[in-house]
């Protein structure tokens, strides 16, 4: 399952649709790598308001990404994590550190409008 | 019990002094009708006046019964009187004015008359439950409520045996209609108000649990969580899921969780904190600690949480305006930024 | 008696068959929301641990029942090398090389009850529970 990455002038938002697969996720990872490169973004959200379980290995594969798109000069912010989902990700001890978040869309590209990083 | 002082020939009470027949007859207390022996030879052991009355067998155990209830109908008023006069005399129903007592020891006699009347308990326990749900909240406690059932009890019996007090046979058999009813009603009334009563304790620690743990909008993309008391692992949790809903709600970016009512915490619920800390994170939202008693501070200290991880203040007003402060940053920020396409 | 839910996990598709799955069969239990996305988690956790290390497996989903309380069953279960030490591998954050470690210490967190059986060269059996909480 392909996942529709969108351009916003210095921004790339990736918009999950459903469930992904691990194969969809390195998917992603690659996509992303290729339109950084092309676009010279600056930033790159990835909204996961879709998703009903971020597990070890979802984590993994989007800190992975995150630190990947930092060395081609791009900030990358999670976006939509549900409060049940959240809650599963802490008692499980998966922290997405170093990773930026925000709550929503919106507040995915006021974080990266600052500048990144609180 | 008075009525045993009343009837003390022999010593003992009428319980103990108990005929065969009476002791089987306690057995069918089970049964909501009251049963009554047919008439017979008197069995051995039952002790008698020295000029013993045997039963007269025109009698039956319905119209003793219907005998019975008619003059406890009859002596309503000033039976009513006697008991009411007993429930202020035992201090029982503080709660209430006279004026209520009145009222409700009327509804009470009523039912309690019903039900030796019909044998069935069933209105006396609609009546007892819905009486229950009045008086709980006034702050009546169960020992009342069984205090004035069985001073009815006794106010009733004293008045049966008045009036039969020189016919011992029936006297006995009026008794033993009587008992087995009385145990019932008392019986269905204790546990109709106790019933009530677990009830509303759990009705009211559900409220209790929804009011101490309020999610608070102070202002815009500012939350406040005052936690109060002892804090266990289950409302930990309650709690971390009710701030992480109201950040998603609210879309809060900030918020203050104060500790000042938290005497202590276990290495459970601080992992809990922790926890709530990280959660609120990867939702956007930063969390400050407000009102860090010493104590807990040495048990986060003591657990090794990082204490990177926590954003700690003295106290709510500060913790509010270093939230505001974080607020008000970022806003500035925005509005200083004017939007420059940066080269590339 | 319930039929159970068996899910054959092959690949890395089946994690996500054996969570729909398993989050189905705790909201037909009575389970709330977040305690569906931790069932979820945690059988996501536990199935890709039988992807990583025992290439097949299977996991069982079913209701349990125990003294009065009610709850969902899961039990995952593969003939995969074994784990050599419970102890450290039941360690939070240790890691065979393969990222975070978090694994089985994790579903174990997550659940209410959780029990592993393993024999080097035969396999691993993991058992977690999760209970109705009753007011």
């Amino acid at each position: 399952m392909q996942v529709p990455i969108l351009k916003q002038g210095g921004y790339l938002i990736a918009s999950i649709q459903s469930v992904l697969t691990d194969a969809d996720l390195l998917c992603l990872r690659d996509s992303l790598a290729e339109r950084v490169g092309q676009f010279r973004s600056r930033g790159v959200i990835i909204d996961v308001t879709v998703l009903d379980v971020i597990d070890s290995f979802a984590t993994r594969t989007l800190r992975a990404i995150a630190h990947m798109l930092k060395l081609l000069g791009a900030e990358t912010v999670i976006v939509g994590i549900q409060p049940d989902v959240a809650f599963a990700m802490v008692q499980l001890g998966l922290t997405l550190q170093g990773v930026g978040t925000a709550l929503d869309l919106e507040e995915g590209l006021s974080y990266l409008g600052d500048g990144g990083g609180q | 019990m008075s009525f045993i002082e009343a009837n003390n020939q022999t010593g003992r009470g009428p319980r103990a002094e108990a005929p065969m027949n009476r002791k089987r007859k306690r057995d069918n207390t089970n049964n909501t009708s009251v049963t009554l022996l047919p008439s017979r030879a008197l069995p051995p052991g039952r002790r008698m006046q020295p000029d013993g009355i045997e039963q007269s067998p025109g009698e039956t155990s319905a119209g003793l019964l219907r005998e019975l209830v008619s003059h406890l109908r009859q002596n309503r008023t000033q039976l009513r009187e006697v008991w009411a006069r007993r429930i202020t005399d035992a201090q029982l129903l503080t709660a209430m004015s006279k004026e209520e007592i009145f009222s409700e020891a009327t509804s009470v006699y009523d039912n309690y008359v019903e039900v030796l009347e019909t044998g069935s308990v069933e209105a006396l326990q609609a009546y007892a439950r819905n009486l229950s749900e009045r008086i709980i909240p006034r702050g009546v406690e169960t020992h009342e409520v069984v205090g004035i059932v069985l001073l009815l009890r006794d106010v009733l019996a004293r008045s049966l045996f008045k009036k039969y007090q020189n016919d011992f046979d029936p006297l006995n058999r009026v008794l033993d209609a009587y008992e087995p009813a009385a145990n019932r009603i008392a019986n269905t009334v204790a546990v109709s108000f106790v019933q009530e009563r677990e009830r509303i304790i759990r009705q009211q620690q559900e409220a209790i649990r929804e009011l101490s743990t309020p999610v608070l909008q102070v202002r815009e993309r500012l939350l406040i969580l005052p936690i109060i008391g002892v804090i266990d692992s289950q409302r930990a949790r309650q709690l971390t899921e009710q701030l992480l809903r109201g950040i998603r709600m609210n879309r809060a970016k900030v918020v203050v969780v104060d500790i000042t009512g938290v005497p202590t915490i276990d290495s459970t619920v601080a992992n809990h904190l922790v926890q709530t800390i990280e959660a609120s994170r990867l939702m956007g939202a930063s969390v400050i600690i407000t009102g860090l008693s010493s104590e807990i501070a040495q048990t986060l200290v003591t657990i090794g949480v990082d204490l990177h991880k926590v954003n700690a203040v003295g106290d709510l007003q500060g913790g509010i305006e270093e939230a505001e402060r974080l607020l008000g940053y970022k806003v500035m920020m925005e509005s200083e930024a004017a939007p420059i396409e940066q080269p590339v | 008696m319930e039929p159970e839910i068996r899910v054959v996990i092959n690949t890395a598709t089946d994690i996500v068959t054996a969570r729909h799955r398993g989050r189905a069969l705790a909201s037909d239990l009575g389970f709330n929301g977040s305690e569906l996305t931790i069932v979820a988690t945690a059988i996501s956790e536990v199935a890709r641990n039988i992807v990583d290390h025992a290439i097949q497996g299977e996991i069982v989903l079913g209701r349990g029942q125990q003294s009065g309380k009610c709850g969902i069953v899961i039990t995952a279960r593969d003939r995969g090398p074994g784990i050599c030490d419970v102890a450290q591998a039941m360690q939070y954050g240790y890691s065979t090389g393969k990222g975070l470690g978090v694994g089985l210490p994790g579903a174990k967190w997550l659940m209410d009850e959780f029990f592993i059986d393993t024999k080097i060269g035969e396999g691993t059996t993991v058992i977690m529970k999760k209970w109705l909480k009753r007011p």
